[in-house]
C-alpha cells in the first residue's frame, strides 16, 4: 500500500530496528567487555604507542582501531568505556525520568499550591545553566559514579517535569476524565489509570531522550575531568586526551567520538519508534 | 409531590469575579420523565448538568439553594459520599464522543471497569452487561468492538458506545450534554431515536441539554427554558410548543427554523425581547441578598 500511514509507519519501523541494533551492539559490549574486548584497556606500551587503525599504513594486527599516545587499544576502551555509559544511561535516565515524571503529573492533574510550588520550582530551576549546575554539583559532591548520576537526576529532572505537566493538563481537561470523576472514581485512580496510559507514549519517549543525554553529560563530565576515576576508561576522557594529539593521531579521538554519537542518536530513535508503537492513536 | 432530581432554589456564582451564573433555579424531574433545558449559548445548561453530577469547575461555587437526588440533599453529604451516590445513581451522556472515551484504552474495560470497581460487580457480570447494552444500541460484534480503541470506530458508533456505558448501571438519572451536537445530521437522529428508545425502555429519568427546540419536541416531556441563569419558563413540551408563557421562549420558538418550512432561516431573538428579560433579571438580582453578605 503506497497510503500515508503505511509509508510514515515503514520509515519509523527502519529506524526503530536500526537504532535498537545499535543499542544491542552498546549493551552486549558493556556487559561482555572482559572477555570481548580484544586487550586490556589499561595496558600501556609505548613501543605500540600511536598506531593507526587497521585499515591505515602503518598498522599492528590486532589493533583494530589502532592505539593512543601511551599505547593502549582504542577500541578494548571504548568496550570499557560502554561500561559506564550503560550504568549512568540506565541508572540516571530512570531516576530522572521518575522523579520528573511523578511531580509533573502531580502539578498538571491536582493544580492548585502543588502545582504552583512545583512549577516555580523548575523555574528557579531553570535558570541555571545546566552543565556549570553539574560542574559546581560534582565539586561540592566529590567525583565519582555517584555523584555524576545524582548531578544528571538533579539538572534534569526538569525537563519531564515540563513536558510532564503540560501533558497530563491536556488530558486533564479530556472529556474521558469527566466521566471518570462522573462515575465516581478517586483522583489518585483517574490519574493512575486514564491519564497515565495516555501520558506514557510520552514519558518513554522523554526517558529515551534522556538516557542519550545522561551519556552525553556524563562524557562532558569526563571530558572536564569531573567525572570518574581516571584509570577506567571512560568515552568523555578519551576524548580528551584524543584532542591533545588530533594531529598525529585523529583515531583516538574520533572513535570515541562515534560510538557516543551513534549511542545517543540512537536512544533518540529508538524512543521516538517506540512510542510510535505504543501509541494506539499513532499506531 | 417531589421528582428524582429536585433542584430547589440553586444559585451560583464564579469564584473570582463574583458574576451570577445560576439564579435561584428550580428544576423537578420525577422517575421516568425526561426534562429538556433549552436556552442561548452561556445560559447556564451544561452548568446545571454539571451541578447535578457534581463535577462544577473549580472557579464555580454554589452559594444557596439545594440539589436532591432521590431525596437525598448533594449539598450536604461528604464528597466521598457525593461521589459515590452519583456514580451509583447517575450518569453521563457527553458531548463529544472523540474526546469521551479515553484514546489509550480499549473499549471494554472502559465499560466495565466503573460497574466492577465502584459498584462492585464480578468481572463476568460486568462482561455480560457491556455485551448486553453494546447489543442494544445495535453495536454488531459486541465482542470483537470491545477489544478495539476508540480510534478505530466512527463517531456515530463511539456515541452509541457512551450511550450504551451510560445505561450499563441501570441509573435512575441520566444527564446528556448536547449528545448529538458533534454528529453528523443523518446519524443524529438515529441517536435521538436510541436515546429516546433506551430512556423509555429502562424508566430512566432524562436530563436533556440542548439548545434545539426541534429535539425537545422529539425527545422531551417538560422543559425549563434558561436566560442568564435564570429559569423563565418551566412548563410542558405541548403547552410551549402550543402558547408559550414567556416574551423570551416565544422569540425563541419564533427564532427557531421549521423543518416543515425549509425557506425559513434562523432569525435573532429582537432586541425589545431581551431588554425585557435582561430587566426582570436585574430586579430580581436587586431584590435578592446573599445570605450573610452585602453585595455592593
Ligand atoms: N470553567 C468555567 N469557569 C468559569 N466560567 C465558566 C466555566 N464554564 C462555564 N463558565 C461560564 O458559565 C456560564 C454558563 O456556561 P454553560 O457552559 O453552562 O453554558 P451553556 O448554556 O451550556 O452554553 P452552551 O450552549 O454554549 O454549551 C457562561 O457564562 C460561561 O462563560
Ligand atoms: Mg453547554
Amino acid at each position: 500500500m503506497l497510503d500515508g500511514r503505511g509509508s510514515i509507519r515503514r520509515r519509523s519501523g527502519a529506524r526503530l530496528w536500526l537504532s535498537a541494533v545499535w543499542l544491542t551492539l552498546f549493551v552486549l559490549a558493556a556487559l561482555l567487555a572482559p572477555w570481548i574486548s580484544p586487550h586490556d584497556p589499561l595496558a600501556q606500551d609505548l613501543m605500540l604507542g600511536r598506531l593507526p587503525p587497521a585499515w591505515v599504513a602503518g598498522a599492528e594486527p590486532g589493533y583494530w582501531l589502532g592505539t593512543d599516545s601511551l599505547g593502549r587499544d582504542v577500541l578494548s576502551r571504548i568496550i570499557h568505556g560502554a561500561r559506564i555509559a550503560l550504568v549512568v544511561a540506565l541508572i540516571a535516565g530512570t531516576a530522572t525520568c521518575l522523579l520528573g515524571s511523578a511531580l509533573g503529573m502531580v502539578a498538571g492533574f491536582y493544580r492548585g499550591w502543588a502545582d504552583r510550588l512545583i512549577s516555580r520550582l523548575v523555574d528557579i530551576w531553570m535558570a541555571f545553566p545546566p552543565v556549570l549546575f553539574a560542574i559546581l554539583l560534582i565539586a561540592v559532591l566529590g567525583t565519582g559514579l555517584t555523584s555524576v548520576i545524582l548531578a544528571i537526576v538533579i539538572i534534569d529532572w526538569t525537563r519531564f517535569c515540563r513536558v510532564v505537566r503540560a501533558e497530563t493538563l491536556n488530558q486533564s481537561k479530556m472529556d474521558y476524565v469527566h466521566s471518570a470523576k462522573v462515575a465516581g472514581f478517586t483522583r489518585l485512580r483517574t490519574l493512575a489509570t486514564e491519564i497515565l496510559p495516555n501520558v506514557l507514549p510520552t514519558i518513554i519517549a522523554l526517558l529515551t531522550l534522556e538516557m542519550g543525554i545522561a551519556v552525553i553529560v556524563e562524557a562532558i563530565l569526563s571530558f572536564v575531568n569531573l567525572s570518574i576515576s581516571t584509570d577506567q576508561p571512560t568515552w568523555g576522557g578519551m576524548i580528551a586526551e584524543g584532542r591533545t594529539s588530533i594531529h598525529q593521531a585523529w583515531w583516538v579521538l574520533v572513535f570515541p567520538l562515534v560510538a557516543l554519537f551513534l549511542t545517543v542518536l540512537s536512544f533518540a530513535q529508538f524512543g521516538d519508534g517506540l512510542r510510535e508503537r505504543f501509541d494506539p492513536v499513532l499506531r | 409531590m417531589s421528582g428524582f432530581l429536585e433542584i430547589r432554589g440553586l444559585s451560583a456564582r464564579l469564584a473570582g469575579t463574583g458574576q451570577r451564573l445560576l439564579r435561584s433555579v428550580d428544576i423537578s424531574l420525577p422517575a421516568g420523565c425526561v426534562r429538556g433545558l433549552v436556552g442561548e449559548s452561556g445560559a447556564g445548561k451544561s452548568m446545571i448538568g454539571k451541578a447535578v453530577l457534581g463535577v462544577l469547575p473549580k472557579a464555580v461555587e454554589i452559594i444557596e439553594g439545594e440539589i436532591l437526588l432521590d431525596g437525598q440533599d448533594l449539598q450536604k453529604v461528604s464528597p466521598a459520599e457525593r461521589r459515590r451516590l452519583i456514580g451509583a445513581k447517575a450518569a453521563l451522556i457527553p458531548q463529544d464522543p472523540l474526546t469521551a472515551l479515553n484514546p489509550s484504552r480499549r473499549i471494554g474495560p472502559q465499560i466495565t471497569d466503573r460497574l466492577v470497581d465502584i459498584l462492585g460487580w464480578t468481572k463476568a457480570r460486568a462482561t455480560t452487561r457491556a455485551l448486553e447494552v453494546l447489543a442494544e444500541v445495535s453495536i454488531p460484534e459486541p465482542e470483537r468492538i470491545m477489544r478495539l480503541y476508540p480510534h478505530e470506530l466512527s463517531g456515530g458508533m463511539r456515541q452509541r458506545i457512551l450511550i450504551a456505558s451510560a445505561f450499563a448501571a441501570e441509573p435512575k438519572l441520566i444527564v446528556a450534554d448536547e449528545p448529538t451536537t458533534a454528529l453528523d445530521v443523518t446519524v443524529q437522529k438515529q441517536i435521538l431515536k436510541l436515546i429516546s428508545e433506551l430512556q423509555a425502555r429502562h424508566g430512566t429519568a432524562l436530563l436533556f441539554v440542548t439548545h434545539d427546540l426541534g429535539v425537545v419536541s422529539k425527545v422531551c416531556d417538560t422543559l425549563s427554558v434558561l436566560y442568564a441563569g435564570k429559569v423563565v419558563e418551566d412548563t410542558t413540551v405541548e403547552r410551549f410548543f402550543a402558547a408559550p408563557q414567556h416574551g423570551y421562549s416565544s422569540a425563541l420558538l419564533a427564532a427557531t427554523p421549521r423543518h416543515t418550512d425549509p425557506s425559513s432561516s434562523l432569525k435573532p431573538v429582537p432586541h425589545e425581547v431581551l431588554e425585557t428579560v435582561a430587566a426582570e433579571i436585574a430586579a430580581s438580582d436587586a431584590a435578592w441578598r446573599p445570605n450573610g453578605g452585602a453585595r455592593g
